[in-house]
């Protein structure tokens, strides 16, 4: 999964020809942690389909302001640009995730 | 013990091809700081011993800033530091782990079947500690915004409200231990407690009360919470007074108490009226076979040191269960 951050977010997600689901984790996240080597096999998994991102929000914060990310984890899903779902909170299960990949694949 | 063990019915249909189930000694659900230190003590005790837990390593625990009561630590140290390490111990001594969704127990004569999201699991022996959920608030707003300024993980979430004003809601300690950690990032944090009194630890209390940025609204409690994009105000209630109030915040984390999560053992194992298990002081439940461990069970002190206690029991006398119920003469 590459890192996105403020100068490759339009080309990499606004952009994209594929649909993006974009996961903003954070170093002092431990849930986030957990969760981004499963995520990460997910992006395997779907990459025909979806494109997964991720974005550390320590170094990003003015894009999280800007997308109203204020919660961790969160997945937001684009699709033609737009965003079209997203979730969030420190339960999310990877089930849950592989759920948004399906719905926008 | 291996060798003295007869094939029971179930392995030897499984032998045929005919089935296929996973098969464990011991069966643990949750790696909070309960499941991790049973499945550390089953697991040192070389039992089949397999880790079930829906999100990941530490539970609670992993999401909490600074404990300072696990002793060993002088300094403290961070809940997913002890959690990681904890959860290293256990992969030491080579217990199985997994991330599935538990949905039910079964009880299969003298075995335990943990049915998950994906699969079923079978063992002699399940030792519950699927531990607690934060309490919602309940009022209008809270769902809504999830993740747009309302949170249940401080250190999660945190770095969002640099500079900004913040509602803590609750009176023990996590409400208050949380309440000073978000004085990092916050310009204000106003703790609001429904009594006149906090319940956190006193060393607590006295950092809340002796830090500037920290307010705190007694007797009230959060009628509704909302905004536009985020959320923009609250409106509080004085539960003595009646009285309404409307502050204008930027965030609300909420500390108001837990849920045992036993939803999913419902029926099978003996809960109290708020859904906490019933186990006797070795942590057997009401079912033979079946232990609870942590913050799932009815107690009084919940704490990562009274969790990891819990566990170490519970894995005890599971297994000396599995001595007499399956290898006994």
């Amino acid at each position: 999964m590459i890192e996105v951050n403020k100068d490759n977010f339009e080309q990499e997600v606004i952009n994209s020809n594929k649909p993006v689901i974009v996961d903003f984790w954070g170093p002092s996240c431990q849930p986030c942690l957990e969760l981004l080597p499963q995520v990460e096999k997910l992006s395997e998994a779907y990459k025909d389909k979806v494109k997964l991102v991720k974005v550390n929000s320590a170094g990003n914060r003015r894009l999280c302001i800007k997308l109203r990310v204020m919660g961790l984890p969160s997945f937001l899903a684009f699709k033609n640009g737009k965003e079209v779902k997203r979730i969030s909170g420190q339960d999310l299960t990877i089930k849950e995730i592989e759920e948004l990949i399906k719905s926008i694949a | 013990m291996q060798l003295k063990r007869a094939i029971n019915f179930f392995e030897l249909w499984e032998m045929t091809g005919v089935v296929t189930m996973n098969n464990y000694d011991v069966i643990i659900v949750g790696a909070g700081p309960a499941g991790l230190t049973a499945a550390l003590f089953n697991a040192r005790s070389k039992l089949k011993t397999l880790c079930i837990d829906e999100i990941g390593n530490g539970g609670q625990a992993a999401i909490t800033d600074l404990i300072e009561n696990y002793p060993g630590f002088p300094e403290g140290i961070t809940g997913s530091k002890l959690t990681i390490k904890m959860a290293e111990q256990v992969e030491r001594f080579g217990a199985e782990k997994i991330t599935e969704k538990v949905q039910k127990l079964k009880l299969e004569e003298e075995y335990r079947v943990v049915v998950t999201n994906q699969s079923k699991y079978r063992a002699k022996a399940v030792i519950i500690a699927s531990g607690a959920s934060p309490r919602m608030l309940g009022c209008p707003g809270e769902i809504d915004f999830r993740g747009r300024g309302v949170s249940y993980c401080a250190t999660c979430d945190g770095a969002f409200y640099e500079g900004s004003n913040i509602l803590v809601i609750g009176g023990g300690n996590a409400a208050v231990e949380e309440a000073v950690y978000l004085t990092k990032f916050a310009d204000k944090v106003t703790l609001v407690h429904r009594r006149q009194e906090l319940r956190a630890a006193k060393v607590a209390q006295e950092r809340a009360f002796t830090n500037p940025k920290i307010d705190i609204i007694w007797d009230s409690v959060v009628e509704k919470i909302s905004g536009n994009s985020s959320v923009e105000k609250v409106i509080l209630k004085n539960v003595r007074s009646g009285e309404r109030r409307e502050m204008f915040v930027d965030g609300v984390f909420v500390y108001a108490g837990l849920e045992p999560n036993s939803a999913w053992v419902k029926g099978v194992v003996r809960l109290d009226e708020k859904g906490n298990i019933l186990t006797d002081e070795n942590m057997c439940t009401n079912i033979k076979g079946v232990y609870a461990a942590g913050d799932v069970r009815r107690k009084l002190l919940r704490q990562v040191l009274t969790a990891a206690s819990d566990g170490a029991i519970a894995a005890f006398h599971a297994e000396r269960y599995i001595e007499s119920q399956f290898y006994g003469s």
